[in-house]
Parts: C-alpha cells; sequence; structure tokens
C-alpha cells in the first residue's frame, strides 16, 4: 500500500490505480449513477412506446430488448454498485478502519464492472439485438430461442457476479478484522450491519447465478441439456435455481436501504433508533428467510400443492420481522424532535412507500391470488415500489446526507426539496396506477395493450418522465455543490448525527483513522 | 418555477386525466369479480388481505404522521429519549403473526380448491405456440377436434392506421368453445417456449411448459365472451397471444362441436381433391392474413419476415417455397407450419403468395401436391 | 474457528472464496440432483420415475376404476406422427396394463427420437408405475418408416382416493443430432 502520508495521486492513474476506499467509493457512486440514467433511457423508451395504445416507436422485439436491459442495468449496475460504493465510503469511516482489508482487490472489483456493462450494452449492436428474454432470462427462450448475443450477456453477468463477489469478501473481511478497539458487533452503525449480512446473501447466492448461467452456456454450446426437456432436463429447473438466487437477491438490494434509513431517520429525529438489536435480529431473520421462500416466484408453473403452501406460509413469515422494522421506524420518530431536510424527507418517502411496496408483497405471497397477481403490471408496481421508492430514494437520502461530509460542501436545501417532492409525486404517478391495470388484467412485458388500460398507462408514462426529469435535478444540484457550495467545516454536518465517520475533519481527508479512535465502552452503539 | 407552481401544474394535469376516467368501468381499478366460483373465491380473498393491508397502513402511517405534524424540531417540540422495550417488540411480533394465521386460513382452503381435481367433463389440450395457442378437445373415440387460435386484430389497427376496436388485442380468429355448468378441465403444454395460459374472469393461469403437462378447471355458470392473454413473456409477439374463451348453452356447443367435426371432415375430403385458383386464392388470403401478415406485411412488403413479394423462393422452386412453409427457417421467426396448418390450407397460402403482390406467376399448387412434397 | 491463514483478514478472505466456490459447485452436484429426486418424490412437472418399475403390486384392487388418458405432442420441428392407439383406458389399481403408440417418420431421412412423458394431476405422477416403456429410450426409426411403441403401467393402489383420471402425456423431440453422444452427462 505504500507511504500513506501523500494525498492522491494526479490525472487518470490516481483513478485506474487507486486503492483508497474514498476513490473506490466515489467510482462506484459515479458507475452506478450513469447506469441509473442508462437503465431510465431503457425505461423512458419502454414508457413512451405504452403512453399509448397501437406500435408507435419501437418494434415489439427492441422492446423486450429495453425491458430486459432497464431490469438488468438497473439491478445489476444501478443499485447494486450504488450501494457497494456507499460501503466503501462509509464502512471503515463508521468502524474506525484506516481503509478496506483489501485495497487492491478493491481496485479490481470496481474496475471489473466497466467493461462487464460494456460488453452487456455491446449487445445492443449485435445482429439479433440484445437480450429479449427479461432480466429473469427463463429458459428455454434465454437457450434455444436466444439471439447470439446471449453467449455475451452470460460472460457479462459472470462478470458482475465476480466483481460482486469480491466486493463483498472485502466488505466481510473489513468489517470482521479492521474494526477499531472497543468497537464491538452489537456497537455497530446498523448500515454496517445490513451490510455485513448482505455481503454474506451475496457471497452465497451470487455463484448460484453464476452456476445457472453457466449450465445455460453448457446447454446452449456444449450440447448438455439442464434446462431442455429433449435431453432429460427440465426448464423449470432453471426457475428453481433461478430464484434461489433472486429471491435473496431482493434482499440483497434492499438490506443495504434499511441500513441507511436506520441511520437517518434517528439523526433527523434527535432520538435513538428504539431497538437496534430488534433490528439486527430482524435483519437476520429476515436474510435466512430469503433463502427459502424463492417458489413464491413460481406459483403457477404446477408446484404439487404441499409446495404451494410451504412456499406460501414461508414468504409471508417475511411480513413479521418486515413489520419489527417498519414499526421500529415510526417509533423512532415518535416524540422526537423531527426536521426535515432532504435526507430526511426521502427517508420518509422510503417509509412510506417501502411500507405499501410490503403490503402488496403480502399480497402477493398469498398462492392463490397470486394466480390473478402473477406476471401482470399489479407485480411491476410492487417491484418498483420496493425497488425504486425504497432502494433508490434511500440511495438518494445518503447522497444528500453524506454529500456534506464527503465533499466539505453543503448541497442546495431547495433545490434537494424540490427533487424530492418531483421524484415523489412523479413515482407515484408512475407507478400508483400501475397496481389498478395490473389487478384489471394487464400482463407485463407487452410492449401493447388492450384499450381499456389506456387511461392508466398514459397517466404513468407521465409520470415516468417527471420521476426521469427530477434526476437531472438532482445531478445538477450534486455537481454545483462539489464545483461551488457552500463549504462547511463543521466535524458534525447534521447535529443529530451519531456515529464515528461524524468525528473526523470536514471534508473527510484522503486518510482516515490511521490510529484507530477510541471507542467509549459506556456508549450505546452509533 | 417555485415549488407551489410545480404542484399546481402536477395537480391541474392529474385532474385532467382524472377527468377522462369518468366513463371508466369499476374493473380498471380493481380486480375483476370473475364469473367462477372460484374467481369470486379468489376475490373475496383479495379484498379481505387488502383491507387488512389498509387497515394495517391507516395505524401504522397514522402513527408516523402524528409524529410528523406534532413532534417537529421547529415547534420546539423537545425529543423524548426512550428506547428498547421487550414488551412492545412482542407485541408487534405476536400480533402480526397472529393476523397471518388469519390471512392464511382463507387462503388454504381457497388454494386447495384450484388443485381439486375431480373428474371433468371436457377435456381441452391447450398448446401454447410462438404466438398462438392451439387447442384440441380431447375425444374418446379418438376424433380430437383440434384447431388454433390466433390475434385477430389487422395490422392496421396496431400500426394506428384504423381505428382501433374494443376488442383491441383481445380477439382471435376462433375462440375456445365450452358448455356453460360444465366441468371442464386444461391440459397445458407449450411447443416451444414458456407461455402462460390466463383467463381473469374465470380466475385461471397456469404456465404452459414445453415438454410437460399442468392442468387447471372452470365451471362457468354464465354465458359470455371471456378474454385474457398470455402471462409469461414468450419471445417478440408475447403481447400479441390472447386466449378468448365463448361460454354456451350446451345446445349451442353441441351444434358448434358437430360443425367442427363436419369442418375437419370437409377439410379431409379436400385434401383429395383438385381446387380451382379462385377457391385457392380466397382461401389462401384468409390465411395470409392471420398468420403470415404479421411478419410479412399486408402486401407482402416484409417486416420481421422477408419480403413475399418478388421473393426468389416465392418466383422460384415450388418445393423450396413448400419446405421453407412447412419447416420453418431455423433460427429465424420464420415457423414450421407444417404441422399447424392443413395440408388444404398450405396449397391455398402457398398459390396465394405466388400469385398476389404481384408475383403473377399462374402457378396452382393443389393439396396433393402439398401431399406428395410431404411424403417426399 | 480453524484458522487457515496467520493473518487474519487472509484468512477471512480464503474462507470466503471457498464457500463461495462451494455455493457455485453446489449448484451443479446438490441442486440439479436434489430436484430430480424431489421431482420423482414429489412428481413435480407430473415427471415419472426414469426407470423401469419392477416389483409386483400384492393385489388388484378391484373396488376402484381410475381412467388412464393419453395424449402425445410434437416439439418444435418435429415432424414425426405419434399417436396413442386408444385415447383413454378404464384401469384397476393394482393391474398392468399394455398399450402401444403409433410412430412414423415420414420424412425421408433416418432420425433419432425421444419421448418425454408427464403426468398430470401431478400428484399421481409417483403412484404412475411403468413397468416397460418407450420412453426408456431414444427411438430410432428409417425414413418413411413406422412402429408401434410399446407400454406397459401400474396404478398404484396408494393413489389417492381423489384421483379419478390420470393424464399421461408424452412430448416427442427430435434427438438425431445428439443421438450416439450418450444422452449428455446431466
Amino acid at each position: 500500500m505504500g507511504d500513506h502520508s501523500h494525498g492522491p495521486a494526479k490525472g487518470l492513474s490516481r483513478w485506474l490505480f487507486t486503492t483508497n476506499h474514498k476513490d473506490i467509493g466515489t467510482m462506484y457512486l459515479w458507475f452506478s449513477f450513469a447506469m441509473f440514467i442508462l437503465g431510465g433511457a431503457f425505461a423512458m423508451i419502454i414508457r413512451a412506446e405504452l403512453f399509448q395504445p397501437g406500435m408507435q416507436l419501437v418494434e415489439p422485439g427492441f422492446f423486450n430488448q429495453m425491458t430486459t436491459l432497464h431490469g438488468l442495468v438497473m439491478v445489476f449496475g444501478a443499485i447494486m454498485p450504488s450501494f457497494v460504493g456507499l460501503a466503501n465510503w462509509m464502512i471503515p469511516m463508521m468502524i474506525g478502519a484506516p481503509d478496506m482489508a483489501l485495497p487492491r482487490m478493491n481496485n479490481w472489483s470496481f474496475w471489473i464492472l466497466p467493461p462487464g456493462f460494456l460488453m452487456l450494452a455491446s449487445t445492443l449492436f449485435m445482429e439479433g439485438g440484445a437480450p429479449a428474454f427479461g432480466w429473469t432470462f427463463y429458459a428455454p427462450l434465454s437457450t434455444t430461442y436466444a439471439a447470439p448475443s446471449v453467449t455475451f450477456f452470460i460472460f457479462a453477468i459472470h462478470a458482475l457476479g465476480i466483481s460482486s463477489i469480491m466486493g463483498s469478501i472485502n466488505i466481510i473481511a473489513t468489517v470482521m478484522n479492521m474494526r477499531a478497539p472497543g468497537m464491538t458487533y452489537m456497537k455497530m452503525p446498523l448500515f454496517v450491519w445490513t451490510w455485513l449480512i448482505t455481503a454474506f446473501l451475496l457471497v452465497a447466492v451470487m455463484p448460484v447465478l453464476a452456476g445457472a448461467v453457466t449450465m445455460m452456456l453448457m446447454d446452449i454450446h456444449f450440447g448438455t441439456s439442464f434446462f431442455s426437456a429433449a435431453g432429460g432436463g427440465d426448464p423449470v429447473l432453471f426457475q428453481h435455481i433461478f430464484w434461489f438466487f433472486g429471491h435473496p437477491e431482493v434482499y440483497i438490494i434492499i438490506l443495504p436501504a434499511f441500513g441507511v434509513v436506520s441511520q437517518i431517520i434517528p439523526a433527523f429525529s434527535r432520538k435513538p433508533l428504539f431497538g437496534y438489536a430488534s433490528m439486527v435480529y430482524a435483519t437476520a431473520a429476515i436474510a435466512f428467510l430469503s433463502f427459502i421462500v424463492w417458489a413464491h416466484h413460481m406459483y403457477t408453473v404446477g408446484m404439487p400443492v404441499a409446495g404451494e403452501l410451504f412456499f406460501m406460509y414461508a414468504t409471508m413469515l417475511i411480513a413479521v420481522p418486515t413489520g419489527v422494522k417498519v414499526f421500529n421506524w415510526v417509533t423512532t420518530m415518535w416524540q422526537g424532535a423531527l426536521s426535515f431536510e432532504t435526507p430526511m424527507l426521502f427517508s420518509i418517502g422510503f417509509l412510506v412507500l417501502f411500507t405499501i411496496g410490503g403490503f402488496t408483497g403480502l399480497m402477493l405471497s398469498i398462492a392463490p391470488a397470486d394466480f390473478q397477481y402473477h406476471d401482470t403490471y399489479f407485480v411491476v408496481a410492487h417491484f418498483h415500489y420496493v425497488m425504486v421508492a425504497g432502494a433508490v430514494f434511500s440511495m438518494t437520502a445518503a447522497v444528500y446526507y453524506w454529500l456534506p461530509k464527503w465533499t466539505g460542501k453543503m448541497y442546495n436545501e431547495s433545490m434537494g426539496k424540490i427533487h424530492f417532492w418531483i421524484s415523489f409525486v412523479g413515482f407515484n404517478i408512475a407507478f400508483f396506477p400501475q397496481h389498478f391495470v395490473g389487478l384489471a388484467g394487464m400482463p407485463r412485458r407487452i410492449p401493447d395493450y388492450a384499450l381499456q388500460f389506456a387511461d392508466f398507462n398514459m397517466m404513468s408514462s407521465i409520470g415516468a418522465f417527471i420521476y426521469g426529469a427530477s434526476q437531472i435535478l438532482f445531478l445538477y444540484n450534486v455537481v454545483a455543490t462539489i464545483v461551488g457550495g457552500k463549504t462547511v467545516s463543521d466535524e458534525k454536518v447534521w447535529d443529530g448525527a451519531e456515529g464515528l465517520e461524524w468525528t473526523v475533519a470536514t471534508p473527510a481527508p484522503y486518510h482516515t483513522f490511521e490510529v484507530p479512535p477510541k471507542i467509549d465502552p459506556a456508549h450505546a452503539h452509533s | 418555477m417555485s415549488f407551489k407552481k410545480i404542484v399546481q401544474a402536477v395537480a391541474s394535469a392529474t385532474l385532467a386525466l382524472a377527468s377522462n376516467f369518468t366513463a371508466a368501468q369499476e374493473n380498471q381499478l380493481n380486480m375483476a369479480r370473475g364469473v367462477t366460483e372460484l374467481g369470486s373465491e379468489i376475490y373475496d380473498l383479495h379484498m379481505l388481505i387488502l383491507w387488512i393491508c389498509v387497515v394495517i397502513g391507516l395505524v401504522v402511517f397514522g402513527v408516523m404522521f402524528y409524529s410528523i405534524i406534532f413532534h417537529r424540531k421547529s415547534k420546539g417540540y423537545k425529543p423524548a429519549n426512550f428506547h428498547e422495550s421487550t414488551k412492545v417488540e412482542i407485541a408487534w411480533t405476536v400480533v402480526p403473526f397472529l393476523i397471518l394465521i388469519g390471512m392464511a386460513v382463507p387462503a388454504t382452503s381457497t388454494l386447495l380448491e384450484v388443485y381439486n381435481s375431480d373428474d371433468a367433463e371436457i377435456d381441452i389440450l391447450v398448446t401454447g405456440y410462438q404466438w398462438k395457442w392451439k387447442y384440441e378437445y380431447l375425444d374418446e373415440d379418438g376424433e380430437n377436434i383440434s384447431f388454433f387460435s390466433n390475434l385477430s386484430t389487422p395490422q392496421s389497427e396496431i400500426y394506428n392506421t384504423q381505428e382501433k376496436n374494443p376488442n383491441y388485442l383481445l380477439e382471435v380468429d376462433e375462440p375456445v368453445v365450452i358448455p356453460v355448468n360444465t366441468k371442464v378441465r386444461f391440459l397445458l403444454t407449450a411447443n416451444d417456449v414458456i407461455h402462460s395460459w390466463w383467463m381473469p374472469e374465470l380466475g385461471v393461469k397456469k404456465d404452459a411448459i414445453p415438454g410437460f403437462i399442468n392442468e387447471a378447471w372452470t365451471i362457468v355458470p354464465q354465458e359470455g365472451v371471456y378474454r385474457g392473454q398470455c402471462t409469461e413473456l414468450c419471445g417478440a409477439y408475447h403481447g400479441f397471444m390472447p386466449v378468448v374463451v365463448h361460454a354456451v348453452s350446451q345446445a349451442e356447443y353441441d351444434e358448434w362441436l358437430s360443425a367442427k367435426r363436419a369442418d375437419a371432415e370437409a377439410q379431409v375430403a379436400m385434401a383429395s381433391m383438385d381446387l380451382s385458383l379462385d377457391d385457392l386464392m380466397s382461401k389462401g388470403e384468409s390465411i395470409y392474413s392471420g398468420q403470415c401478415v404479421a411478419c410479412h406485411g399486408a402486401n407482402g412488403e416484409g417486416g420481421v419476415g422477408k419480403p413475399i413479394a418478388g421473393s426468389a423462393i416465392v418466383l422460384g422452386d415450388l418445393t423450396k417455397h413448400l419446405g421453407v412453409t412447412t419447416k420453418g427457417v431455423p433460427g429465424t421467426a420464420m415457423q414450421a407450419f407444417g404441422s399447424q396448418l392443413s395440408d388444404v390450407d398450405i396449397a391455398a397460402v402457398v398459390t396465394y403468395q405466388r400469385n398476389a403482390f404481384g408475383n403473377n406467376t399462374g402457378d396452382i399448387v393443389q393439396p396433393s401436391d402439398v401431399v406428395s412434397y410431404k411424403n417426399g | 474457528m480453524i484458522r487457515i491463514a496467520a493473518n487474519p483478514a487472509l484468512d477471512t478472505v480464503i474462507k470466503l472464496v471457498a464457500v463461495s466456490c462451494a455455493m457455485f459447485a453446489f449448484v451443479f452436484v446438490v441442486m440439479v440432483p436434489l430436484y430430480d429426486v424431489l421431482c420423482d418424490a414429489l412428481g413435480i412437472n407430473g415427471k415419472t420415475s426414469g426407470e423401469a418399475y419392477s416389483a409386483v403390486p400384492a393385489v388388484v384392487d378391484e373396488s376402484r376404476t381410475i381412467t388412464v388418458q393419453f395424449i402425445t405432442n410434437n416439439a418444435a420441428d418435429m415432424p414425426w406422427e405419434f399417436a396413442p392407439s386408444v385415447t383413454a383406458l378404464k384401469v384397476h389399481p393394482g393391474a398392468a396394463t399394455d398399450t402401444v403408440f403409433f410412430a412414423e417418420n415420414v420424412t425421408n431421412h433416418a432420425m433419432v427420437a425421444q419421448a418425454i412423458p408427464s403426468v398430470s394431476p401431478s400428484r399421481a405422477a409417483e403412484y404412475f408405475l411403468k413397468t416397460e416403456c418407450f420412453c426408456f429410450n431414444q427411438q430410432p426409426l428409417d425414413a418413411k418408416t413406422s412402429a408401434e411403441m410399446p407400454l406397459q403401467f401400474i396404478v398404484d393402489q396408494e393413489l389417492p382416493e381423489d384421483i379419478k383420471t390420470i393424464t399421461l402425456s408424452y412430448t416427442i423431440f427430435d434427438v438425431t443430432e445428439r443421438a450416439g453422444e450418450a444422452l449428455a452427462s446431466r
């Protein structure tokens, strides 16, 4: 790692060869924002085509490429790397460590990502087009019936999988070995806890995804029949493997978001988190349950009734620890001294909308009702409430919350609030009506629809454009802050904020905690 | 722009949209109750859970908004410092658990009903194809009736050159016909990729998986036309393979069935006859507009598929033309129609293609030519 | 915990790399075979056992009559004619019953086919015992030839009471290209 005393190197080589957790975190955050814009552009094409019934802008085949790439880019390119970036920036500062445990691997795990996504994006220009089989890529549509670009898709998935696994190994190694003396596990900030559990989930299930795509590769090129009935395989096996990865994956996305709001809500309530220990246990319980509920994505494949019942009951159980979390946040706010700066607004937005997404999730868990909901826009509405209003809102909250610490500059508060309100309103105009069209019978992943769905789809498209446009405001606000924001120098930017990251100078120096901080043993968790 | 102005703009846009909904029917907002007993049971279950969620939501959000309104720093509210209460935490673990049990009981009984496998009077084998459904009525004497059900919405409506009819994208050339008050069992499978057969008002959705069969059942108490769609992404035209069920009286059903039987026999008879160019052309045109037009265009100009007008294959050797038509072109969207269309239909559509769109070859292809081609 | 490396961080890394490699292997060596075992046991997808059933059931239960329906499907691009000789049979649980399916290779080249069975309702799959089935092997047919393909089965007496009809479906696939190679490792 060389000499710690100097600052960052100059020019491009700073970014290419950096092993500094803050540099790498920054790169992750910018990369994920770029992917967010790219995936958002795909979404705009989808919503533009769906603005009115009839085919207007794109062909059905291309529409499917858009839905597929939108899902893949948002999940693997925007949300996951953004939280890895946040982890890189914050975890060492939160546990009093000088850097991540494996700085060089940290560099590699980031730099695998851009080529991986370049490969994925390049499929758009290949013969036969990009993958068009949905982000869930069910066989045999993704094997026997896929465009040749599927091979590049498979290697792209391998690349991001390796990146994620390396990133999570690093996070686990850091949390387990680099905590400052006195920073016991039950003193760690919740963000660190949720990330630790997420990282274990990633190490456990990203290889499963890699296995699934490897089997696809073998079926396509080497004559095996994992997923083809002709050779004794079974396309439903693909779904089981995919969702064995896929269900923990949705918690991989949402758990760090839980961590973020668990930092922000107490800060702006000026009151400690109500039940720290129960939050930790609830997170662990959700992580455990995520391994035994995967087939609730497959109620209609024709499972034996005993299987349906098992997966239904197990899925319903997830409502208990999730409820514990929501009740904890609300009780934390109860009798606090609340103030509503942008991070708090996004956290409250998260809390309200994620809870709605949780309710629809509970509805979806009921197998007989799911026969009607499955693969309709009701599902699309549900997972956008948890992914966008859940993960993306909390990520946005995190950026506003820690931006002053990262840059030493204060963002424009009123612009931040406007960003929140446009996002919140736009999001709800976009996604709330999708509940209605889904219940009324509109299947998902269709480029054109029957006339009775027209009004709500138009509304939904308008909302999506509003939400999309609000991100430009976000970008502008962040850039304007970095370039010319009002300087802040207080270590503790927010009066209610707790935690070691608020004890270092603002902006956070290139190297922090080269000497481990002293943790007051009497002081509870932060 | 001030924040207020933005809110006003958004609100007025919302209102403008909302005024469009005056004509909206109730079922645009919620799940249809469904005409079958099972369908309405599922609907009741859905509403029960929805209301439980709404009540819990009101309580949680009520508490939250109370704090947001009254426990503000700007109002000088001094924060309390309480945290951790085992009693409260046990309560909010146990109470939701009990509510869940309350939901699981009706859910389980409805689920068992879905899986009921009592004998049915009519068995229909439903096979998903890219991008159409095939229905085969199983007959104890082996005289099965089978037909394909294609989207019948014209391309001109899809591509906005003609006004869309009220059943836009939810209409087919041949619907499934079933008698009312009779238990019908659907056996589902697929020819190529996974499809899913959904009939919202009957409360039936089941995946059709290549190589395997699934089953679902229904008893429709009420005559009518019911419409649904494929609900598993199955390729480019996934959005264009609707499901339409006609529930009719037993008498009408019997009539329909015997007409279908007679039709099938006529097809067999026709296969050995020589047909006139006019007959072949008119039959060919209707098949072209059902099967070919989506990819090859209304004027044979091509699109997803190659152009028919002036095509070397169409103007050239008949054997090659028949080959492409019956066996398809692997690796493209061109399907093997040999197993989907009768010999008469293939003869007609090939004749049509060779004489329409300026391809005036004058060739007449008879069903017997198709049979002899197939037999090598 | 067992220490693998002296450096604690390195120790953690080695263990986690091992876990992720193990999870990758888990998909191939556990999930795939386990799925097959569960399919056999629970009849997921109506899969029946790929092995001939050899034990002879003790008694024929004449008090019950089960209708066994036969249906056939051709997978995409499979041109053979393929049909059951009878569309349905009434059988007593415990009694061995024979039937045949007809297959004809209508093309002018030799082909190899594989028939894949599936039973509905899937709950019945584990009670549908095949003592002899053409589906246990690939079926080669020369150009323009046909064959009768035999099936002998027994419906187990333990079949749940509420099941009165069992549907047996065969989907026939063209496996000419892969024939010759042993059916790929899995």
